[in-house]
């Protein structure tokens, strides 16, 4: 077994020989630099591997070391606050130990191995314990509580258990069946095998953002899956940025897949300072983030999204909240692309391989809300949010094409509300949630009773805007009847006023759903108290100049606190002003 | 296996040749190869097995023979002798000195495709870069670190948009000027010599190093040209402390040796002949700028490329833009209307423009005042459109309002001509100006204190306050 070399290197693909009894998708240590990489083809004691690192200066004749272990990442206590590269090397101590480039060979275990965790036992010694229950916590951050859990395949009765600190690679428990199971702090899970649940569950709560075009109008469930496709430059990264911030998920996994390092940066020294609206601890304490930027190698890459999906299992498995962006999916599938190219296998669509589309599948089933493998039935839920870069914005790309397949809720990013600066820039007419009926009970019994009819409403406006743009092209605006003015006004309100939404603005970057709420319906209440006004013979363009019309814009920018103020002076004023002009109309 | 010589080639194919009987070169080694004629040329490994080596031949293939065809294999990856005596220097596209000059002696040799720079190691790009163009400054901010490209096409003049850039670039509060590091990429000679001029009129060739591939020289140098550039650049941000501004251009001769290589190896290709792998290509290119943690220099690039038949959905601006930190578009049409810079704002997009503005930057209002400066232009152009159809006089009070904004910011702001050089503050208030006609109402994008501190009194001597 020791004697395998390398027998040619084209890139990132190298084929070993006398690699006899490997198995698919082992990982192979090759060369003198030790490079990191997995086993793609078999073919007799042949094999093709993937390789995770630069292969520039490697030799035919090097040997190659199986390690005889898929593609595994460790998981325990300290993975939130992390940074990891696709294949889990912290970035931070690969930077300590390698310098600032990024220096191949080095292998760095995942987890801080020296640190010690407090662990309290929450069973004790001779209890039975069955495939995932607790046994005991962990303090990781002070915002959660990371749970130690038997393994989904393994019962029996607790053999020794105690309180006290240890490292991952300590043993917490052993438990006895017939024969000793040891039950450590850490464990390791095989990527590219999902982590098993016990039942999916139908999606019915929503995953609360804070932007108000995806709360009110296509809102993503708890569990479920989106896809936020756009040209570059229409803000996919703002987006799923302000999505990691601010969705009330109690995990963020964040993927930065083949995007920019500066971008990648700009996370990595922003997401520190953020503090959670709730809790009013740093946003980090809840996060792992995985950044493989573009000028990374591109195997790891590809490997990326799946450490990225199993970390956040992981810890949908204890119970919680977890929500996963991976910016971007297409980064991903060109990783596929370019190594089913080396591999010289027959091209499908475009270029990209025939398994393209069973492969993003693969990875979106990987969501859901459910009921977990456990005594008690707990349940975890785990959204997915990926970011698709269409060539040219063209959505009949295949990857677009195959993630719409298989994902309930596009989010489809406009370039041209981008050029005008309408952020977000999700197209309300061409977006959809197929979520909303599934939601509207939960929007109903926490929002408000007519929520659902308000969103129903402002849709229709708009709706309504596109229809009479078309007719303004060809007549002119002037040439319109005041009733449409008015509509008009209002869409132009509910785009400017509520859609738009600034990222960058202390206040405007998160709007609650209460907030949400109060905006809108005031928003609509102006529109019909203009219609109104209009059936009565004032012109649109008199309401248009009302003082109240000019405080709706300071909704967004005004602080929850001081909003019902602000809001009970629009109401007044609406109501005194619409009054006075219908008195003028009708002296 | 360092210094090991073959005195024959298995097979000549476009600009690779096929070595047999090597048994172990490295990925990426450097080869010198010898004509018959006793005449050499460079060459680096793309594909090795044992027994059969596929080296790409830097330069043409023409007089290479089967047989009498020597290569010997250097034992080494591809490097560049860097020192700071290449700052006033001219190289051609292989990095051999073009200006008669000695060459580079150094001990320090840095790998020409380096490491990726550890994202943890990133400094956030923060510094703003006043270029003097309000287009640019005002409405897509560069800072040092980015790159941010100029999309162009054949018959507009980017270069001279590049060159008002090279010139006035500088970051306010200090007197530093930036180092230039030029690569041309299959440009005409024409067009290298008018950089050089530029250069040499505002003084700054002494600190400009410039590497020329031209349009006659061989295309597979290409390939190598801007990573001479770069590791030039690197050594003098990362080891120097300077900060460097490369030039490149123009891109798309690059991709086009990239496609040619692609197409000789015989692989599967992506969009329109393109290799699948151009997106990962040109990120280790573009993503070699940037600032290090600790270290002092930076390294910011503008790259230039013209988009084929203006088409910006074509694969090279495509890739392109999803690498780069946004990009400059030069439109046609105003080009057209004679108005310079013709930089269309619309298309055109700086992502890392709100780390570099703001209070302590540049101004407070500058990011709300660039929003509605964008969102009053686009509904401005949508009227012009609309009025194209029925007449300016059909169209709303409103819209004829935005017109107006619109072919002011066109006349006003966008255009400045090449010689002038707008600070920061002037960009702004050229913008509040443009802004003047319209009412608070209208300004959806501007916080009311905003408003308040900076709007700009009518001519008639109003406040924009509404009516």
């Amino acid at each position: 077994m020791t004697d395998a070399f390398v027998s040619r290197i084209s890139g990132p693909v190298v084929v070993g020989k006398g690699l006899g009894g490997a198995r698919m998708f082992d990982v192979v240590r090759i060369g003198e630099m030790g490079l990191v990489g997995e086993i793609i083809r078999l073919e007799g004691d042949s094999a093709q591997i993937q390789v995770y690192e630069d292969t520039t200066g490697l030799r035919p004749g090097e040997k190659i070391v199986n390690t005889n272990k898929p593609l595994s990442v460790q998981l325990g206590p300290g993975l939130l606050k992390s940074i990891y590269d696709g294949i889990q090397r912290p970035l931070d101590v690969l930077r300590e130990q390698s310098g600032d480039f990024i220096s191949r060979g080095k292998i760095i275990p995942a987890l801080d191995q020296k640190k010690k965790w407090d662990f309290v036992p929450v069973k004790k010694k001779g209890d039975q314990v069955a495939p995932g229950e607790i046994i005991g916590e962990v303090q990781e951050t002070p915002l959660i509580k990371h749970k130690i859990m038997i393994p989904p395949n393994v019962s029996g009765e607790l053999v020794e258990i105690s309180e006290g600190q240890y490292t991952v690679n300590d043993n917490v428990a052993a438990l006895k069946n017939g024969k000793t199971i040891d039950i450590g702090l850490s464990s390791w899970w095989t990527v590219r095998i999902p982590r098993p649940v016990l039942k999916k569950l139908p999606p019915e709560e929503p995953l609360i953002t804070g932007q108000r075009v995806i709360d009110t109008f296509f809102p993503v469930a708890k569990g479920g899956t989106a896809a936020i496709p756009g040209p570059f430059g229409s803000g996919k990264t703002v987006i799923q940025q302000q999505l990691a911030k601010w969705a009330d998920s109690e995990i963020i996994v964040y993927i930065g897949c083949g995007e920019r390092g500066n971008e990648m940066c700009e996370v990595l020294t922003e997401f520190p300072k953020l503090i959670d609206p709730k809790s009013k601890r740093p946003l980090m304490e809840r996060t792992i983030l995985v950044a493989n930027t573009s000028n990374m190698p591109v195997a790891a890459r590809e490997a990326s999204i799946y450490t990225g999906i199993t970390m956040g299992e992981y810890y949908r498995d204890m119970g919680y909240g977890v929500a996963l962006m991976a910016d971007s999916t297409s980064r991903w599938a060109e990783a596929l692309r370019e190594i089913s190219g080396r591999l010289e296998e027959m091209p499908g669509e475009e270029g990209y391989p025939a398994y393209l589309g069973r492969r993003l599948a693969e990875f979106y089933e990987r969501s859901g809300k459910s009921i977990l493998i456990s005594p008690e039935q707990r349940q975890g839920s785990l959204t997915l949010i990926g970011a698709v870069s269409p060539p040219g914005g063209d959505f009949s790309e295949p990857v677009s094409q195959n993630t719409l397949r298989v994902t309930r809720v596009f989010w489809a990013l406009d370039a041209s509300l981008a050029n005008r600066r309408h952020f977000p820039s999700i197209n309300w007419l061409t977006s959809y949630s197929l979520y909303v009926n599934d939601l509207s009970d939960w929007y109903k019994s926490n929002v408000s009773k007519d929520w659902v009819d308000l969103r129903k409403e402002a849709l229709e406006i708009l709706q309504r805007e596109s229809e009479l743009q078309e007719i303004v092209q060809l007549v002119g605006y002037d040439a319109l009847p005041e009733p449409e003015k008015g509509i008009l006004d209002t869409a132009r309100s509910i785009r400017e006023d509520y859609l738009q939404q600034s990222a960058y603005d202390e206040v405007d970057t998160y709007t609650s759903i209460q907030k949400q709420y109060q905006m809108l319906k005031h928003i609509l209440e102006f529109g019909r108290m203009e219609a109104d006004a209009i059936k009565k013979g004032v012109s649109a363009a008199k309401v248009s100049s009302l003082e109240s019309r000019g405080m709706i814009p300071k909704m967004k920018w005004t602080k929850e606190e001081q909003l019902e103020q602000l809001v009970n002076n629009i109401k007044s004023k609406m109501n005194q002003e619409f009054d006075n002009l219908s008195k003028e109309v009708s002296d | 296996m360092p210094n090991v010589s073959f005195k024959s080639l298995d097979k000549i194919s476009g600009p690779l040749i096929f070595v047999k009987g090597v048994d172990n070169a490295a990925y990426g080694e450097m080869v010198e190869i010898k004509l018959p004629n006793g005449e050499r040329r460079q060459g680096q490994v793309l594909d090795t097995s044992k027994g059969l080596a596929i080296v790409q031949v830097f330069g043409s293939t023409l007089g290479l023979s089967t047989t009498g065809t020597s290569t010997t294999f250097l034992g080494e990856t591809a490097q560049l002798a860097v020192s700071d005596e290449m700052l006033g220097r001219v190289f051609d596209g292989l990095g051999n000195p073009k200006d008669n000059g000695p060459k580079i002696v150094s001990k320090e040799k840095f790998d020409l495709v380096g490491a990726g720079i550890n994202p943890y190691s990133r400094e956030e790009p923060s510094e703003f870069i006043q270029t003097g163009i309000s287009n640019i400054d005002g409405m897509n901010t560069l800072v040092r670190g980015q790159k941010l490209p100029i999309f162009s096409a054949s018959g507009l003049p980017h270069n001279l948009l590049a060159s008002q850039i090279a010139r006035q670039a500088k970051v306010l509060g200090t007197e530093e000027n930036f180092s230039v590091v030029f690569a041309a990429i299959g440009i005409t000679s024409e067009e290298s010599n008018f950089f050089i001029k530029q250069f040499e009129e505002s003084g700054s060739l002494e600190r400009t190093a410039l590497f020329l591939n031209l349009s006659s020289d061989p295309s597979m140098e290409r390939i190598l040209t801007p990573r001479l550039a770069l590791t030039t650049a690197e050594f003098l941000a990362y080891e120097r402390g300077m900060h460097v501004l490369v030039i490149m251009t123009d891109m798309t001769n690059y991709c086009e040796a990239l496609r040619e290589i692609s197409a000789a190896r015989e692989e599967v290709p992506g969009r329109r002949g393109y290799p699948g792998y151009m997106y990962t290509d040109l990120a280790s290119i573009f993503e070699r700028a940037g600032k290090i943690k600790g270290r002092q220099g930076s390294v910011t690039q503008l790259p230039i490329l013209t988009m084929p038949a203006d088409d910006i959905t074509h694969p090279i601006p495509d890739l392109t833009g999803y690498i780069t930190e946004g990009q400059i578009v030069m439109s046609r049409e105003l080009h057209r209307a004679n108005i310079q810079p013709p930089v269309d704002v619309l298309t055109s997009l700086s992502r890392l423009m709100n780390s570099g503005i703001g209070a302590g930057r540049t101004r407070e209002d500058h990011r709300q005042l660039a929003d509605q400066l964008y969102s009053a232009y686009a509904q401005g152009k949508d009227a012009r459109a609309l009025a194209a159809i029925v007449g300016e006089g059909a169209l709303s009070d409103l819209d004829k309002k935005f017109l107006d904004v619109a072919n002011n910011f066109e006349q006003k702001f966008v255009n400045q001509g090449l010689d002038e050089n707008r600070p920061i503050e002037q960009t702004l208030s050229i913008g509040w100006d443009l802004l003047s006609g319209l009412s608070e109402t209208e300004l959806t994008r501007i916080k009311p204190e905003f408003i308040a501190k900076y709007a700009k009194k009518t001519s008639t001597g109003n406040t924009i306050k509404s009516e």
